[in-house]
């Protein structure tokens, strides 16, 4: 064989290769949502949906796991909205304030990538060590603040990469124009980027939403709905593990159920993302 | 109306004021939360060394001891093996993506990262419950002549390996695309062949960042949580094979903290856990995100 016939072998197979790896992240995609929903869909019901678990619903008798739905989302909304109230202007403040200073700002990117790369699990036990210190019990308080921390960080970065791409005309021009520097922020700055901003929320949401190790600690389990924030709240993530831990065949298969609703809140948040990164140019200046 | 009224510059002045709480809130983070674990485990290095609670074998909470080293270990092999298996499939794929793929193929490939990055930790339990233990079980270990009941150190790492894909496969992507095209213009005009320049240049210059990539997934693997905990058998021992079950430092804390409170000094140890598990990931994390950052100054 000549050496171009080898190098030919050689790029050929390695194109293969390059193919079959890829073919093989769609494949386990596919895998993974297929048998979620393949082992989940006899199990639903309307019952799942609709009531909070009865007695002996972890024996397998009546009863859903509106408890945990609810709790998931009371939760969720709260850490939200919470680390948009303190993400949006330490955003802003990076990307309009610090503008000159880009030194200055990229060692506070690397530092909030840090915070990112924290695993959830720390912050439950940290959320743990508030909440003794604060003198609160396991509440649904208690799992908000936690869920925040561990979602801030991805709030305001995801809410950054938007940001700083904005030209530097328009920061100039609204300069000009006598605009200070918050007006710049809030009512140009978070305008133009606003689709962005959607996309930063949803994607905190569905991390917020979708995490267990955080609210194990700080949040509780309850078979109730949550009416204050004082009271446990049981979440989606937790609800699934308890009732796959279950020896009870029912128990199990309702389980992979709550599993699919999971599986289809976190899909239907990212067809979200999708739409929103597309469309929502109405107050976009366009360059 | 073009004056900076009072109104206005005081109105600005609160909100850059708001602006900077944040900020030094958010920066202050990662100390308050070392400072924090630290504070509660404390209690533990007064009859302990930090030597003694890492590196011996005995987890007896009952009469005092806390030897975190079986942990520590199946930590270590879970998360080895996870980006052992997913290494060679990401970066593949990266090459493939930013090389060879049509711009269909990126489209479609995009959203599919991104769903398999937003999918929870708990589905992934799940799945590895109904597939891969299984798989393990009555395929894999009979045909090496073994038994067991799936739960083990590999069917970890393989749920494990699938979670971090997407998360390494970004960075690699970023890192391929950051090597300025006139490096493989440069090696293609001499004739080389397009997988000669991948092989020689591309994948040369980014060694650093394709080791950084494989960093940053060692440290997410390291803290996964509740995926590994459902499939990895959480039996407190040092493993010694892949078909062994075992018992990672954060399925320790996840498991045990209902009954931390009721024995004495066991909440410090499960604090110390978290912040051994913080300092590790840390680590890992600052010298990956450090390489990366410096990467494009060592390509020029």
């Amino acid at each position: 064989m000549t050496d171009r016939k080898i190098r030919f072998i050689e790029e050929a197979f390695f194109r293969a290769l390059m193919f079959f790896s890829t073919s093989t992240i769609v494949l386990l995609l596919l895998l993974i949502v297929l048998s979620i929903i393949y082992k989940g869909l006899p199990s639903m019901s309307v019952e799942m949906l609709t009531q909070t678990p009865k007695g002996g619903f972890y024996f397998g008798n009546e009863g859903g796991i509106l408890n945990a739905i609810a709790g998931s989302l009371y939760l969720s909304v709260g850490a939200t909205v919470l680390a948009f109230l303190i993400g949006l202007p330490v955003a802003l403040y990076m990307n309009v304030h610090l503008i000159k200073r880009q030194k200055l700002v990229n060692t506070i990117r690397f530092f909030l990538d840090l915070l990112w790369g924290v695993p959830s699990i720390v912050y439950g036990a940290f959320g743990f060590t508030i909440m003794v210190f604060l003198g609160l019990r396991t509440s649904l308080l208690a799992g908000i603040i936690t869920v925040t921390l561990l979602i801030i960080p991805i709030m305001i970065r995801a809410m950054d990469e938007t940001l700083k791409v904005v030209p530097r005309g328009l920061l100039e021009a609204s300069y000009s124009l006598g605009s200070t520097q918050s007006e710049i922020s809030y009512r140009i700055f978070f305008r133009q980027c606003f689709s962005g901003m959607v996309t930063a929320v949803l994607l905190s949401f569905g991390r917020a939403i979708g995490d267990a190790a955080s609210v194990l600690f700080t949040a509780g389990f309850t078979d109730h709905i949550p009416t204050s924030l004082n009271q446990p709240a049981a979440t989606l993530p937790l609800s699934i593990f308890f009732q796959l831990s279950s020896p009870i065949p029912e128990v199990q298969n309702r389980a992979y159920a709550s599993a699919l609703v999971l599986t289809v809140i976190i899909l239907i948040i990212s067809i979200l993302v999708r739409f929103f990164e597309k469309r929502y140019h109405k107050h976009k200046i366009k360059f | 109306m073009g004056f900076i009224t009072i109104k206005r510059q005081l109105r600005n002045k609160i909100h850059v004021y708001l602006m900077i709480i944040g900020l030094v809130f958010v920066l202050l983070m990662p100390v308050l939360l070392g400072a924090g674990l630290y504070y509660k485990s404390k209690v533990l290095f007064h009859d302990h060394s930090i030597w003694n609670l890492l590196f011996t074998k005995d987890w007896r909470p009952m009469s005092g001891k806390f030897g975190l080293l079986p942990f520590i270990m199946s930590s270590f092999w879970v998360t080895f093996i996870s980006v052992l298996i997913s290494a060679p499939i990401c970066l593949l794929t990266a090459i493939h993506l930013t090389q060879y793929a049509k711009k269909w193929v990126l489209k479609f490939m995009h959203p599919v990262i991104d769903i398999l990055a937003g999918i929870p930790s708990v589905i992934f339990g799940v799945w590895g419950i109904l597939i891969i233990v299984p798989f393990i079980s009555n395929t894999v270990a009979p045909m090496l002549g073994k038994q067991t009941s799936g739960y083990t150190i590999i069917s970890g790492a393989l749920v494990l390996s699938v979670m971090i894909i997407p998360f390494i496969l970004n960075i690699l992507i970023e890192v391929f695309r950051s090597i300025p095209d006139e490096l493989s213009e440069a090696a293609l005009s001499l004739g080389a062949s397009k997988w000669q320049t991948i092989k020689y240049v591309l994948i040369k210059k980014a060694v650093p960042g394709i080791i950084s990539a494989f960093g940053l997934g060692v440290s997410r693997a390291f803290g996964e949580t509740i995926a590994v905990l459902m499939v990895v058998g959480n039996v407190i021992q040092i493993p010694h094979g892949l078909f062994q079950a075992g018992y990672p430092l954060p399925a320790l804390i996840a498991n045990n903290y209902g009954e931390m409170m009721s024995i004495p000094n066991y909440d410090a140890a499960l604090m110390l856990s978290a912040l051994v598990l913080f300092v590790i990931v840390t680590v890992f994390n600052l010298a990956s995100r450090y390489t990366i950052a410096h990467l494009e100054k060592t390509i020029k």
